[in-house]
């Protein structure tokens, strides 16, 4: 698989900071690891690559002390360490940033409070505090770092990316050794991106260790020094500089990827929906937009660009500040989703757990009925739910769009989070409609998946699409026509014209 | 009812994730054992106090506790409604007694006959909810601060008309003046006569209702609607339902079962006694929070709420047959219910 694979990472004399040997956990029937074997040295970033369901999240949870492994061993600077709890762990120097970064503070209080919570438990604090102490001791902590932080504002305030940097400062003010990140760039745009691999390069260089979990291999490329693959729990490569990215995710979805994409030459339909003098936010420009149809438009834009205010708005969730709409010629202003759905206009939103799915273990939670929520009157008009009708259609989407599901009765919480989001796309798929929109459709979503998800949205060429996402490398993946909102307004809207986002631009001459 | 990590559920790119290799193990025994432990509990109570006490098991008695039970199943019905929501409705109990004592002052102030007097007091239960609803979905202050504002509001409100007395015929009105009606004979029977001579018409209104509500809240659309506001109501609103007005219909059918409760409480007494439905509020909560864990499913649902009611209540006739002195109760139900609760949750399937 290309010759950066290195066939056994070479003994080297000094000992690995992590060094972990076979380690197997299973659950049930199911092997979440077998045998996985990894090392970390200190001024090292080792990228984890992996499907959904590969065993990144349990190699993450057995390190920072969640789970405990059936059998393998972790030697943390040569000795065996098998933390009871995450603060173990993070007293032994293993501290891990997750992804959702809601936790790391309290909404009402401060930035400054936020750095200083792990103080204020263990009592490295005085009991009695003042705002003036506290925000001393947080910029003293600030300044060992390295990282600049409003120390004064609401942590409620903050931007993810700001959030992860509350998170980072925490842990190196706790002595981290190995920084354990979990899809940190999973919601930040590309500068903020930027913004931590400088960060974490200047960390790297101060001998920090970092193992860094991601998808996208943006990261990668920026970041990592090596990459460990991970498959159906077993480390089936391991790439050094310089990497060979292809071959990673080949290994990664355990078959080759697919051949130069084919992009459905544009050929548009007729005008489908038009935006005139459209503003989102009283105080925010106006703009036009048309959208033809069967093309695939995706929007960029940094995060708080107004993306999803875009696509809620088409959705009814708000009304226009000003402006109006026309669809299909016709003056369209939903009031609310049903009436927008009604008009052949429908939603995937971003966050899938939190907008299209059930709890796990209440009604309404198998792939079947997640796809029939919104069809329920019109397949069932008598108002008697007959469960064979959702089963058909689930079954047909399940053939359709390739979803590792065992029956159409399965629980979505069974699935990995690629084939979640077919289930959610499935769902609008079951009717008939007239443009669909897609906010962040690939999040959680492993390559493979991916590259399935666009290929079905290509072949349905009868509506428009609009996709909202925050990685420019995956709007120029799928769309036809790229345009980049900015401050609640979009920055160039002219027909037919792919306007390259900033980002990418200086990603490129980057690489 | 927090959505497991989807990371810890079985991968279906694993190909050794499907159950069908799954043996029949521990875990195939656990959920056996919690979706039928209280059927197993009910048998096994039904034959110990059926050999301690013969006359236990007759067809008299046994057709008394569900006579007994009947309010308390009917009001929790509600209740599971409310729940399947996502919300609660605290203001049940206060809705069923404040409906005993609107009977009787229908009847014997008013004058109204049996019909009237039924068709008045579910309107005015059903009032009561859509007042709920008004807090809840138009004003948005929370459930559970509403219903007990509501409960505290109605449990004041149905001591006004008379002044504070309890209502029966001969009632001397706080203008001096005295009631001329009476309890309408033919309202007696709703909550005293049987069918057929056995079946008692409370046991049969609980039948009935019980039957519709379940049809209504897992057999058809509604039912999927409701319980999606309850378990995710923005994906539910996404979805293109109209979650204002489910949870308005949610709170209207809550208060008027609950109003129906308290028409079967009213006949049975044949008065409007203002210390009625004291323990309505809790007993109805219990069975519908008992019913979590019939048939192992952890969420409420209308059959567990009856079969909930009807646990503690043969509990309670056994034990007092067997002279269990009656202060014990409330200490039996809140057994009952922390097993109850005990067995929902802490016997968790995946607990990683």
């Amino acid at each position: 698989m290309g010759a950066a694979r290195l066939a056994e990472h070479p003994e080297t004399l000094v000992m690995p900071l992590l060094d972990i040997r076979s380690l197997s956990l299973s659950f049930g029937s199911t092997r979440a690891l077998d045998a996985a074997s990894l090392s970390i040295e200190a001024g090292e970033i080792v990228a984890l690559m992996g499907a959904n369901g590969a065993g990144k999240s349990t190699l993450v949870k057995i390190l920072s002390g969640v789970q405990r492994a059936d059998s393998g061993a972790v030697l943390w600077k040569g000795l065996p360490f098998a933390p009871a709890s995450p603060a173990a762990a993070g007293r032994a120097g293993v501290v891990t940033v997750h992804q959702s970064t809601d936790v790391v503070g309290i909404p009402d209080l401060t930035v400054a409070d936020a750095l200083m919570l792990d103080c204020f438990i263990d009592g490295r604090q005085p009991f009695f505090l003042s705002t003036a102490s506290v925000r001393r001791s947080a910029a003293r902590l600030l300044k060992g770092t390295g990282i600049d932080l409003p120390l004064d504002r609401r942590f409620g305030d903050l931007g993810t990316a700001d959030r992860q940097m509350v998170a980072i400062a925490r842990a190196l003010s706790n002595k981290a050794e190995l920084l354990i990140l979990d899809e940190p760039t999973a919601s930040l745009s590309s500068l903020e991106s930027q913004r931590l691999y400088a960060l974490l390069r200047a960390l790297k260089a101060q001998g920090l260790a970092i193992l860094y979990i991601s998808h996208r291999t943006a990261d990668l490329q920026a970041l990592a020094d090596r990459v460990v693959v991970l498959r159906n729990g077993r480390d089936v490569g391991r790439f050094a500089r310089p990497i060979d990215f292809d071959a990673a995710i080949e290994a990664m979805i355990g078959r080759p990827l697919p051949a130069a994409e084919t992009r459905g030459a544009a050929a548009p339909g007729k005008p489908l929906l038009h935006l005139h003098g459209a503003a989102l936010l009283p105080d925010s420009l106006p703009f036009d937009l048309t959208v033809h149809e069967g093309e695939i438009v995706a929007i960029t834009g940094v995060l708080g660009a107004g993306k999803s205010r875009l696509l809620s708005t088409l959705f009814g969730v708000y009304p226009l500040a000003s402006g109006n709409m026309t669809l299909a010629g016709m003056p369209y202003r939903p009031k609310g989703p049903a009436e927008a759905i009604a008009a052949g206009v429908v939603m995937a939103a971003e966050d899938r757990h939190r907008s299209s799915l059930m709890p796990a273990g209440w009604p309404g939670e198998s792939i079947a009925e997640t796809i029939s929520l919104p069809h329920l009157a019109r397949w069932y008009p008598s108002g008697l739910i007959d469960t064979r009708r959702e089963n058909r259609e689930a079954a047909r989407a399940i053939e359709r769009l390739g979803i590792k599901a065992r029956s159409p009765d399965a629980s979505v919480w069974s699935l990995s989070g690629g084939n979640q989001q077919k289930v959610v796309l499935a769902r609008w798929d079951a009717a008939v409609s007239r443009i669909l929109l897609l906010d962040e459709p690939f999040q959680g979503v492993d390559i493979g998946a991916r590259q399935d998800i666009i290929d079905a949205l290509r072949s349905q060429r009868g509506r428009a699409t609009l996709i909202a996402t925050s990685d420019p490398d995956e709007a120029h993946a799928v769309a036809d026509r790229v345009l980049t909102l900015s401050r609640h307004t979009i920055e160039t809207a002219a027909h037919g014209e792919i306007t390259e986002p900033q980002a990418l631009r200086e990603q490129k001459e980057d690489a | 009812m927090i959505p497991q990590d989807p990371a810890h559920a079985a991968s279906p790119l694993d190909p050794n994730s499907t159950t069908s290799l799954r043996l029949p193990g521990l875990d195939a025994i656990r959920e056996a054992v919690r979706s039928s432990a209280v059927f197993l509990l009910l048998a096994v109570l039904l034959i110990v106090f059926a050999v301690a006490q013969p006359a236990f098991l007759t067809v008299g008695n046994l057709m008394s506790i569900l006579q007994g039970v009947s309010v308390v199943a009917i009001i929790g019905a509600g209740v599971t409604v409310t729940l399947a929501i996502g919300e609660f409705d605290l203001s049940v109990g206060a809705v069923a007694a404040s409906s005993v004592m609107a009977a009787s002052y229908a009847m014997i102030v008013l004058g109204l006959n049996a019909t009237e007097t039924v068709v008045l007091v579910i309107a005015f239960g059903a009032l009561v909810g859509l007042f709920n609803a008004l807090l809840i979905v138009r004003l948005g202050v929370p459930d559970l601060l509403a219903t007990l504002s509501t409960m505290f509001l109605l449990t004041g409100l149905q001591l006004i008309p008379t002044a504070g007395r309890s209502i029966s015929a001969g009632l001397i009105l706080p203008d001096g003046t005295t009631a001329t009606g009476r309890v309408d004979p033919s309202f007696l029977p709703i909550g005293r006569s049987s069918l057929w001579g056995t079946v008692p018409i409370p046991v049969v209104i609980m039948a009935a209702l019980a039957v519709v509500l379940f049809v209504l809240t897992e057999k058809t659309r509604f039912g999927r609607v409701l319980f999606a506001t309850g378990g995710n109501e923005i994906a539910a609103r996404l979805a293109g339902a109209n979650t204002a007005r489910i949870k308005t219909i949610a709170y209207v059918l809550s208060g008027a079962l609950a109003s129906v409760g308290g028409i079967i409480v009213a006949a049975r007494v044949g008065r409007g006694d203002v210390s009625s439905g004291a323990s309505l509020l809790m007993d109805s909560v219990a069975a519908a929070l008992i019913g979590f864990a019939v048939l192992g499913l952890r969420r409420p649902n209308v059959f567990g709420t009856i079969i909930g009611a009807v646990f503690v209540g043969v509990l309670l006739n056994g034990l007092t047959m067997l002279n269990a002195p009656y202060y014990t109760q409330d200490f039996i139900k809140g057994a009952v219910l922390v097993g109850a609760l005990a067995l929902t949750y802490g016997v968790a399937r995946n607990r990683l």
